[in-house]
């Protein structure tokens, strides 16, 4: 049977306002609330496609944070089969890919997949993104930015978009590890009483996370918030004027 | 290690990517700081000649004919053995479909860190990134390893990292590529049949304000000039002025163009909704209070039968000069 | 005396003719029977068991009110007047016949003046039949309403009702023609047709014979009625009065049903046939084609796919289906004529149908259950699974943060109260679209401002309210609901309150009757609390406005829960002129927001509820203002007066406006 793992993980909702922690080089936690990051949710989606169409056992792997099981036991009432919560995670501190990376590796390495499937990208990813990390450190190759996949004996067809919207059917040998950017279909719509009936019966797996190694980093120096951006620039004067400035700023802007 | 900023050049059908251009010019601000050379890697099947227009000091060639496609595993092998041969302080990677297939995988193939969203080398040579959607900025300092930075648009422009050609162009021998895990099978072309809006970069977006639909035609030969596309707010739509493929909002698509022009629209919740993802939002509209002012980057408050004229003027001046 | 004669003209030689009636009458009647058994039988069969024998009482006024006085089916005039002519005429008829055997058998009576009665009542329910069917055939065949199903079983049921009620006026006039009793002007139809057959000469023999043939007829026709009926468009006059009797009596329409369960606790997604109740499945039995529901919907006007009586006639197709043996009890509900996934989503669940349908079937109850079966299967538009999404991680539809919940009351002079911190008397619970809804902000604002003038002790709940979940359960996401119902319980049990006020209907109808708060205290609308505010003087006006307006009831305020006089006593004590739109008050047009409508995509619509809505006040005479009462409304109809180029000429005005402007 084919063995899909997801890599899922909660990012900061951009919806709220974001705080800077007093030590100035970090989030403020505190006020973050956490949502599932969406490309791993098409990551998700993705994984129950191919489970639907050609069968596969699919583990979602997420790092602990808080709301992790509402989205892992959605995750089971989309189809996914084995749920894994990394635990033992510093909760004040975001670690850095490298090392969770290692962590995951080791944990993947067990499970022995086909296929890794994780968003491309997430939002607060500073120290690079995990996909191709964890994909290097178990020796597999990686390819993102896909929108649909499909296994066929040991290789994936996946297609990839390429700068300018030009798209590529890429051919990958398995086991190899896929950047997610849109799943063949929207991610389904859970209705909350699935999930709840999940919380009832599925299982979550906590695996530890062991020590993370953060040597050799690059430092934070500062984290702050970008100026605001304001009311729109008013252009003035005549029409003719105003029709000058704006040319001008379609120069710029690089469109003329 | 040396000091010298690496730099992995993007090229796509023959072209070098804009990006390629701002880590240039992103890599020059570094290297001045770190003190050493701008070096860009070039690799392609027959794409010597790229190299030519850019602000680099020195260019390290590898070509072979499994290069010509990008695939990730191809690249990722090529720059391993770069990186095995000279030791940069730091190597620019596009934050792009291209080079985020190889940054990451490669930091941790070398175990070097890299810094993601890089927008811009700040004055203290410190590297600024922007993270969370861009409600979040940081400054980082270069670990004592060779770091990777993965570079966003927005901070320099493609200019400044024009100039050339390389003073110096090294000839990399290619490693072994055979048995790639990584394939390209076959490209598609994106469907030109039917104008997906948002996909287009330049659009021009009518409202009510446009009034009838003989004025349709003022606003597409605007569009015709940019080379952009027509679109429209719900009114215009239900008129059937324009098909419904056009309308932008809730009850239509998202947009996300490098330029939306906005004639006549007032800027309702629905509207807007659809138009947040735009690079830059310029707004027409004769009521200073419209809504539509508060999420453009420029706003003009006049009758915009008065602008169209003088504006096609301009712009057809401008692209002629 | 005169005095009823049994049999009269018909010879006795093969014994007495009742042997014959009764024997064909008894045979048709058992035949019925059997076949009604039949059919009646699979309701059971096919569809879920639910008790609806409580409060006997009242199902028996219902049976009376709606069955034999015909309230619903006398809502409309023409129609209504048209359906009671032909169906109290029968009922007259009936009892004449029923009368007759009784004065046969038991319990001689019909004789001297009351046989004379007797006789004029009978010849009364003749003409009043004639003029129903008369109403019936021109409307049928002239006017040709849209509504209309047109079938020839319409046609002959038509034709057999009149030949049944030809054929007795005709056996009597001939009786009268030969007999020529005395009272015979008390049967002046009857009298009049046989001095029509005295006038042909015709002897009194040849009168004799026809009388028998006529009578001969008369009597298959009766027995061939009774015989078609279980096929016929006249089986509602079974099922229909089935149906009123088993209505809903427990829970009013703002209350749905929570997900069915198994009888181990498993929840029911409708589905299949063999998922709905037997009184859902008798629905479609019982369904007049009437076409009324069709209508009175909003989204059948708008040119959805969506017709409330297809609806409901396409679960009678897949049932006929099963009788026929063509298909199995578990037949899929969807992809058949009239029961597609689209035709449920157009559902603005305003209630139009259910209020006019004259044999009290529940739409809504199976729209929201087969919708309820959608949303576990994922099976959602886009937006729609956005809105759910959102509210079920932010609490709103917007997708905003729910600490913005109340920025809106920026910008106010006087702050409000933090209802869950601070004692209050009301607790407002603002809803999602006065809260979050930029264009709405002012209007939110405004109604602080009036109710601080009035010196209300009020306060909301900040971050703490969710949308209270009136729209999400009637998508069909009850799992969902539940999830909003309990966190705003809890929010509200932080809260000392006395009672809650809201401005939005939908919000206002959960809470009245879906909330399962512990301890109930009285839930008002803003319009309710503004007409006792205006009542006890504590609002009062200073600069009456003058206006002619007119007001757009809400469904989930007039339909759902009665409230149509408040709004209109407190426009009025504004000092404006209240002119009404020819469908008011209970048969108001829904703006076509409701039932989740508001957060799925449009799809292609001829022309919006809401647009037809303000065509609608646009005809009123010299009207200016268009008053609305509900927050939805007020982004609904704002839209339709641009889309409709009434911009000018037609303001729309919440009801806080007018508060505003007069005080
Ligand atoms: C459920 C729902 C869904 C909706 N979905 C959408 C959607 O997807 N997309 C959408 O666009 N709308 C949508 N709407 C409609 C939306 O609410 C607005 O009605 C609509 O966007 C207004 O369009 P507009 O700005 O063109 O028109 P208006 O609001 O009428 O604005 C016209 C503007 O033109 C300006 N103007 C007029 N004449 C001139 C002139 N000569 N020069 C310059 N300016 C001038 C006016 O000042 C005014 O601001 C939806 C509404 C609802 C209720
Ligand atoms: S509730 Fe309203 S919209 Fe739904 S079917 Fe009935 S009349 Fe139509
Ligand atoms: S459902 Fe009711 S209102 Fe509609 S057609 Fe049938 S009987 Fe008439």
């Amino acid at each position: 049977m084919t063995e899909i793992v997801v890599i899922a993980r909660l990012v900061p909702d951009l919806v709220e306002e974001l705080e800077i922690a007093p030590s100035g080089k970090a989030l403020d936690r505190s006020w973050l609330r956490l949502i599932i990051n969406e490309f791993d949710n098409h990551a998700i989606e993705q994984a129950i496609i191919i489970k639907e169409r050609s069968g596969a056992k699919v583990t979602v792997i997420s790092p602990d944070a808080e709301g992790v099981e509402d989205m892992l036991y959605s995750s089971a009432a989309k189809g996914a089969d084995r749920l894994i919560k990394l635990t033992g995670l510093d909760e004040e501190k975001k670690p850095t890919n490298k090392s969770l990376a290692q962590s995951l590796a080791g944990l993947i390495k067990e499970i022995n997949p086909d296929l890794i499937l994780t968003g491309v990208q997430a939002n607060d990813d500073l120290t690079g993104d995990l996909g191709p990390q964890v994909a290097d450190l178990l020796d597999m190759p990686y390819v993102g930015y896909i929108s649909g996949v499909s296994l066929e004996g040991s290789t994936a067809k996946a297609l990839k978009e390429y700068p300018g919207g030009l798209l590529a059917e890429m051919e990958i040998s398995l086991p190899a590890a896929l950047g997610i950017q849109a799943s063949e279909e929207p991610p389904r719509y859970v209705a909350i009483s699935k999930v709840r009936q999940m919380m009832s019966t599925a299982n979550i797996e906590e695996i530890s996370a062991g020590e993370l190694d953060t040597e050799g980093e690059f430092t934070i120096e500062r984290m702050y918030l970008p100026e605001a951006a304001e009311k729109a620039e008013m252009l003035e004067g005549s029409e003719e004027e105003i029709a000058a400035q704006l040319t001008s700023v379609l120069e710029d802007l690089g469109l003329l | 290690m040396t000091q010298d900023i690496y730099v992995v050049i993007e090229h796509i059908q023959g072209k070098v990517s804009d990006i390629s251009y701002i880590m240039t010019a992103a890599a020059k601000d570094l290297a001045q700081h770190e003190g050493g050379e701008v070096v860009g890697i070039l690799l392609g099947s027959n794409v010597s000649h790229l190299k030519d227009n850019l602000a680099l000091d020195r260019v390290i060639l590898g070509e072979h004919p499994d290069l010509k496609d990008f695939s990730s595993d191809a690249w990722k092998r090529t720059l391993l053995a770069v990186f095995a041969e000279y030791s940069p302080r730091a190597v620019f990677f596009g934050n792009t479909t291209i080079g985020s297939d190889l940054s990451s995988s490669i930091a941790a193939h070398q175990d070097c860190p890299i810094i993601n969203h890089c927008i811009k080398i700040s004055d203290q040579g410190l590297v600024t990134s922007q993270i969370c959607g861009g409600k979040i900025m940081t400054d980082s300092q270069l670990s004592e390893k060779t770091t990777l930075i993965s570079m966003i648009p927005g901070g320099y422009k493609p200019e400044e990292g024009q100039g050339g050609p390389p003073r110096d162009v090294v000839e990399f021998p290619v490693p072994d590529l055979s048995d790639l895990k990584v394939k390209v099978a076959q490209y598609i072309e994106p469907d030109t049949s039917d104008v997906d809006i948002s996909q287009e970069k330049v659009l021009v977006a009518v409202g009510r304000g446009i009034q009838t639909e003989d004025n349709i035609e003022l606003a597409q030969e605007l569009a015709d000039l940019l080379g952009g596309t027509l679109c429209a707010s719900r009114p215009v739509i239900d008129q059937g002025w324009l098909p419904t493929s056009r309308l932008v909002g809730k009850s239509g698509k998202s947009v996300k163009p490098d330029l939306y022009l906005s004639l006549g629209i007032s800027g309702a919740t629905e509207h807007l909704e659809g138009i947040t993802g735009s690079k830059t939002i310029v707004a027409v509209n004769s009521d200073p209070d419209a809504p539509i002012f508060d999420v453009a980057k420029y706003g003009i408050e006049v009758d915009l039968f008065d602008l169209i004229d003088p504006l096609l003027e301009k712009i057809e001046a401008a692209k002629g000069g | 005396m005169p005095e009823y004669v049994e049999y009269w003209g018909i010879p006795h030689q093969w014994g007495s003719p009742s042997i014959l009636v009764y024997s064909v009458m008894f045979l048709a009647a058992g035949i019925l029977l059997v076949r009604f058994f039949l059919k009646a039988r699979l309701w059971w069969k096919a569809g879920r068991s639910e008790s609806r024998w409580d409060r006997i009482p009242t199902r028996i006024w219902y049976l009376i009110k709606y069955g034999i006085i015909q309230a619903r089916v006398l809502r409309q005039s023409y129609p209504g007047v048209m359906h009671v002519a032909i169906a109290w005429s029968f009922f007259i008829l009936f009892l004449g016949t029923a009368l007759a055997t009784i004065h046969s058998h038991f319990f001689r009576f019909l004789s001297g003046s009351v046989f004379s009665f007797y006789k004029l009542a009978l010849d009364l329910a003749t003409i009043l039949f004639l003029v129903g069917a008369v109403l019936a055939i021109y409307r049928r065949y002239v006017t040709k309403p849209e509504r209309l199903t047109y079938q020839p079983q319409f046609t002959w049921t038509l034709v057999l009702l009149v030949l049944i009620v030809l054929g007795g006026i005709t056996t009597e006039s001939l009786r009268l023609a030969v007999e020529q009793p005395v009272n015979a002007a008390w049967s002046p139809a009857g009298w009049l047709l046989a001095r029509g057959f005295l006038a042909t000469g015709a002897s009194t023999e040849v009168l004799t014979n026809l009388h028998l043939y006529v009578w001969l007829v008369h009597l298959l026709i009766v027995a061939t009625t009774i015989l078609t009926l279980p096929v016929g468009s006249l089986f509602h006059v079974l099922t229909g009065p089935l149906n009123i009797f088993f209505a809903e009596l427990e829970r009013p329409t703002g209350t749905l049903p929570p997900t069915p369960t198994t009888a181990d606790g498993a929840p029911i997604y409708v589905s299949k046939l063999n998922q709905l109740t037997w009184k859902q499945i008798l629905n479609g039995d019982a369904c007049t084609e009437c076409g009324r529901c069709q209508d009175a919907c909003p989204a059948h006007g708008a040119g959805y796919i969506l017709n409330p009586k297809e609806l409901i006639l396409g679960i009678r197709s897949l049932m006929d289906r099963v009788k026929s043996g063509q298909a199995g009890y578990d037949l899929p509900l969807l992809d058949n004529p009239g029961l597609s996934q689209e035709a449920l989503w157009a559902c603005t669940t305003c209630g139009a149908c259910i209020t006019e349908c004259p044999v009290l079937i529940e739409h809504i109850d199976t729209i929201v259950e087969l919708r309820r079966d959608l949303v576990i299967e994922g099976s959602i538009d886009g937006e729609l699974q956005d809105a759910l999404t959102n509210l079920g991680r932010y609490g709103n539809s917007f997708g905003q943060s729910p600490r913005k919940r109340a920025q809106w009351t920026e910008g106010l002079e006087q702050p409000v109260k933090d209802a869950t911190r601070e004692k209050v008397e009301y607790l407002w619970y603002v809803g999602d679209y006065a809260s979050y809804y930029p264009s709405l902000a002012e209007l939110t604002r405004k109604t602080a401002a009036v109710f601080q003038k009035a010196g209300i002790d009020f306060g909301v709940m900040f971050k703490g309210e969710n949308n209270a979940g009136n729209d999400v359960r009637r998508v069909g996401e009850e799992g969902l609901f539940e999830m909003l119902v309990e966190k705003n319980i809890k929010a509200m049990e932080r809260c000392d309150y006395q009672a809650i006020v809201t401005t939005d209907p939908h919000t206002y109808n959960t809470l009245l009757n879906e909330y399962p708060f512990p301890e109930k205290r009285p839930i008002l609308h803003y319009s309710e609390l503004l007409a006792q505010l205006i009542e006890e003087g504590r609002i009062q006006f200073s600069n009456p406005l003058n206006f002619r307006v007119t007001y757009h009831d809400p469904c989930y305020l007039g339909r759902y829960n009665g409230i149509y006089e408040q709004p209109r006593k407190v426009i009025q004590a504004t000092g404006c002129e209240l002119v009404e739109m020819p469908r008011t008050r209970d048969r108001a047009l829904c703006c076509g927001a409701g039932g989740g409508r508001i957060w799925m995509d449009e799809g292609n619509v001829k022309e919006r509820a809401s647009e037809s809505r303000i065509r609608e006040a646009a005809e009123l005479d010299k009207v200016d203002y268009f008053i609305i009462a509900c927050p939805k409304d007020y982004t609904m109809f704002q839209d339709a007066v641009k889309t409709t180029g009434f911009e000018e000429s037609l303001k729309v005005l919440d009801l806080i406006d007018l508060v505003d402007k007069a005080i």
